[in-house]
């Protein structure tokens, strides 16, 4: 199955929308605008009708797998169920058809659902202060570590270095080293903790913070976090909590009272917001009192049941993004949370676990588990035996791709060879997680059997598989007539 | 409870197949001293209906720009929105996916996102675009970083006529990098070329213009770049896409990168978001570019297919030596743009932006002739233009407001020196009527 592009069901003369009436004496553009400032050379856009242009997209959306085609469990990126009436309520125009410039008096409802979701949010973490503004969870990372940096600064300490564990994601070295941090890696132990005496050594008197996620991506609870914070704590650094993984935790424990300083969420994973196949998402910052007067600003506040923005933050860092928040994502996230109340989400993290816990076992004869230990809400294993056959976890994934299924995350953690990282979510029944470690079984065998069958999926896909060397080695990144 | 689908006897089942007594033991490893004491105090749970009671009485305490005729731009346009875009992003196969990380169940995203990096860069006139930003603010901010990395340079220059909200992210990315910035002036409502030669020198890694400028008004893309070149430092130009569809592309200018954001396409304003950044630039710059690219390969039978490309530069296989820490895109948001343009095609687009230019030039020529009204300066422009206001803007703000109408934004809010100045904006959807409308009452000849 093969879709043409846009550009090439273009029939010159063709168009899909009218515009509106122009009612407004005609006037000839070159006598309102130099020359020279009128484009020569048209956009070579398509011309198309609007059927041309909804029958491709629909078809395009045909070749593409979400959350609502079939099972996700994609770890670290909590592809659970979006609930239908989010978007309803993104969609009122009373949220989509404001502008952020109109006078506050006219916006009450909308800073009102920011403020409730800063308030709530605060109440998960354990935080005292929450910033809606961060556009992503790496945007999050961001605004958290510029955060630490200026109220170093504004302490008169000058701290360079940025710990992370060796399971930590990409994004948080990254953002370290964006941030003008030097990165230090620390090690994990056998039981996928951070190595507290590796940690021990790592820390000292230029230790800026440790970023952590807890679970970690291992899956894995951080025993240790307690003496963590202490180490961290009593070295002066403060500490990260990088949220992709808090859908383990809601009411149960919070970052705040394992120590965390700063911390970031993902609203499109723990909160339901869907992902848009790649975004927008949304990161918001909590951070602890001491904290509070580096948020972006502006922050919205309320004073006599009256909510405004507020400007006035000597000491903000500043803004990481125009205007005030991607609102009409915590449009959904608010829905989502009062949808759940405070016992709904507690019940979300324990389902969420259960599931893992669950699939874990369902596959633990069949699939080597590195760590043998209850996982959170995800867990990570890797095939054996298959190597000399040739069959590496990719193509089990590829192969997975057959069964109906987007296959787990792989290759991440870096730690852990050949690594599949599976999280289920709390949205999926006991059939599907039964079904599909049937399914892995099955491929399984098949690969023990039959490897060629494998080493050559998909075979059920709208294209087979795609050769991402040569796409690196000789980009082709736009169409050219 | 909410979207959690197990039964009594299902989750009774799991917890005997795990051997456990209750859910309780598996969080075993959280030390007791860590955990919460009582619940979350947070509202609900609620079921739909009386969810969507409470928020859409939240709704209803905005005012929408249907029940009020805005004059507001500055970054964020009341452009029509057609209808097929939101029919075609509530696609689910597209809106619940991940970033697509496995290419054959993910060509609906991959081909989407290349058609829109074709798209911008037939609009911005470059030869590479990437997957999209987070909005133009932080594009701008990206570009800047990408710039200093390209020339091995530490300063960038930008002019006073960027979107102050784009300078306030600039400088925030700037202060953790060490960047310095050095805001260049403006004269006659665009940035002054003639002072510009003087600050550049050898230091200098880049210098950002945006066209049309804050104020509306097209600056001289240009001279900028011959200047800008003669010391090999790039030009960033972050561009309105609508205006495009009339306006000389950055590209044909000479500009090395342009960013912007592409909320005009077919993306709700939603109160500051979400929006569409996106960004392009050089053949010659590609590899550094940060964000997702996707590029065009073939697949085992020998078919035309898409992919993520060139993720050496990505935070996810570089870590700390990546060009950038951004992981996600705004890619519902591209594939709207996408679409809208789609429908547009190259004509609808250019009527748009026509109809803009002369609207607005309609509303500017009756509104300067009112007694007191002034043009703040004399440079062409494209939607947006500032008039200099009888009383402070925010009182005349206040009266249009008493009759329906959200005025223009008081531009002393970010420029002291224009206090009494106001930046108004007229896209295709303000009818002849809103107009008149809007001048009658600033000459007061209605209340």
């Amino acid at each position: 199955m093969n879709e043409r592009l846009i550009f090439e069901l273009s029939r010159p003369g063709r168009q899909g929308v009218m515009p509106p009436k122009n009612d407004v004496p005609k006037k000839d553009v070159r006598s309102l605008l130099p020359s020279d400032m009128l484009r020569e050379d048209e956009p070579q856009l398509p011309e198309v009708s609007e059927l041309d242009t909804v029958r491709h997209y629909t078809r395009l959306s045909r070749m593409n797998y979400g959350v609502d085609v079939g099972f996700y469990p994609l770890g670290s990126c909590t592809m659970k169920y979006n609930p239908k009436v989010c978007e309803d309520a993104a969609n009122l125009p009373g949220f989509t058809r404001i502008h952020p410039y109109q006078p506050e008096e006219t916006v009450q409802g909308a800073l009102e659902l920011m403020y409730d979701t800063q308030q709530y949010l605060a109440e998960i973490t354990g935080m005292d202060a929450v910033s809606l503004q961060p556009a992503a969870g790496a945007h999050g990372e961001l605004t958290g570590l510029l955060i630490i940096k200026a109220y170093l600064k504004h302490k008169g300490e000058k701290r360079t270095k940025v710990i992370v564990p060796d399971s930590a994601h990409g994004t948080n070295p990254a953002t370290a080293a964006l941030t003008g941090f030097k990165v230090v890696e620390v090690k994990s132990d056998q039981r996928g903790n951070v190595d507290i005496e590796a940690l021990k050594e790592a820390v000292d008197e230029e230790t800026a913070a440790l970023m952590l996620t807890n679970p970690n991506t291992l899956g894995l609870f951080e025993e240790n976090i307690v003496q963590i914070a202490e180490i961290v704590h009593n070295a002066g650094g403060l500490l990260y909590y990088d949220g992709a993984n808090m859908n383990a935790i809601m009411g149960i424990t919070s970052p705040g009272n394992m120590g965390f300083d700063v911390v970031h969420l993902n609203l499109h994973k723990t909160f339901s917001t869907p992902h848009g196949g790649g975004g927008p998402g949304s990161g918001p910052v909590g951070v602890k009192a001491e904290l509070e007067p580096f948020l972006p600003s502006p922050v919205v506040v309320k004073e006599n049941d009256v909510y405004r923005l507020d400007y006035h933050r000597p000491l903000s860092i500043g803004k990481v993004r125009s205007f005030y928040a991607s609102f009409g994502v915590i449009v959904k996230a608010y829905t989502y949370l009062i949808s759940q109340g405070g016992c709904g989400l507690k019940s979300v993290s324990e389902h969420a676990v259960l599931n893992a816990n669950y699939l874990m076992h369902r596959l633990a004869g069949h699939l080597n588990i590195p760590y043998d230990r209850r996982c959170m809400h995800e867990f990570v294993c890797n095939p054996r035996g298959l190597k000399e056959k040739g069959v590496r976890t990719l193509d089990l994934a590829k192969r997975m791709l057959d069964y109906g299924y987007h296959p787990p995350t792989v290759y991440f953690p870096l730690i852990v060879e050949e690594v599949m990282m599976v999280e289920p979510t709390e949205t999926e029944s006991k059939e599907t997680l039964d079904k599909f470690a049937d399914s892995v079984i099955e491929i399984l065998k098949e690969a023990a059997e039959d490897p060629e069958k494998i080493l050559t999926a998909p075979h059920d896909t709208p294209v087979g598989r795609l050769d991402e060397v040569n796409a690196a080695r000789k980009p082709v990144l736009r169409y050219i007539k | 409870m909410r979207f959690i689908p197990h039964t009594d006897e299902e989750r009774k089942e799991m917890i005997a197949e795990l051997g456990i007594k209750g859910i309780d033991e598996l969080f075993q490893d959280i030390p007791e001293e860590v955990r919460l004491k009582k619940d979350l105090n947070i509202p609900g749970p609620f079921s739909e209906l009386e969810v969507l009671r409470k928020i859409k009485s939240m709704a209803a305490k905005n005012k929408t720009v249907d029940q009020l005729v805005s004059f507001l731009g500055a970054g964020v346009y009341d452009h029509y929105i057609p209808s097929a875009v939101h029919h075609i992003i509530s696609r689910s196969e597209f809106y619940t996916a991940y970033t697509p990380y496995q290419p054959e169940i993910s060509q609906g995203v991959l081909q989407s996102i290349f058609e829109f990096q074709t798209m911008i860069c037939e609009l911005t006139g470059m030869d590479v675009a990437n997957a999209s930003m987070y909005d133009g603010a932080s594009a701008a901010a990206e570009a800047a970083l990408m710039a200093c990395a390209a020339t091995r340079r530490n300063k960038v220059l930008v002019s006073k006529t960027v979107h102050p909200e784009y300078r306030q992210v600039l400088n925030t990315y700037a202060t953790a990098r060490e960047i310095e910035i050095k805001e260049l002036d403006y004269n006659g409502g665009v940035t002054d070329l003639s002072k510009l030669e003087n600050l550049l020198n050898e230091e200098v890694a880049a210098v950002i213009l945006q066209q049309p400028n804050f104020f509306g008004s097209l600056e001289d893309l240009r001279a900028a770049a011959d200047a800008v070149h003669q010391v090999k430092a790039l030009l960033v130009t972050c561009a309105d896409p609508v205006a495009l569809g009339l306006i000389t592309s950055p590209g044909a200018c000479g500009a090395d990168i342009v960013v912007g954001d592409g909320q005009g396409l077919g993306i709700h304003m939603s109160y500051g978001g979400p929006h569409l950044g996106y960004m392009a630039c050089t053949q010659k710059l590609m590899r550094r570019m940060p964000g997702r690219i996707v590029g065009e390969t073939k697949d085992s039978r020998g078919n035309r297919g898409f992919v993520l490309t060139l993720q050496a530069r990505e935070q996810h296989i570089r870590r700390e030596k990546a060009t950038s820490n951004i992981c996600s895109n705004q890619a519902l948001c591209a594939l709207a743009a996408t679409v809208y343009l789609s429908l547009m095609g190259r004509r609808g687009l250019r009527e748009v932006a026509e109809q803009c230019l002369t609207k607005a030039h309609y509303a500017y020529e009756q509104i300067i002739n009112l007694l007191g009204y002034q043009p703040a300066w004399s440079a062409p422009f494209f939607k947006e233009f500032v008039i200099k206001t009888p009383q402070p803007p925010q009182e005349i703000n206040q009266r249009l407001l008493e009759s329906g109408i959200i005025g223009g934004l008081d531009l002393g809010r970010f420029y002291p020196e224009l206090k009494n100045c106001m930046l108004l904006c007229v896209t295709e959807t303000r009818t002849r009527e809103e107009i008149d409308r809007l001048v009658a009452l600033l000459g007061g000849d209605i209340k």
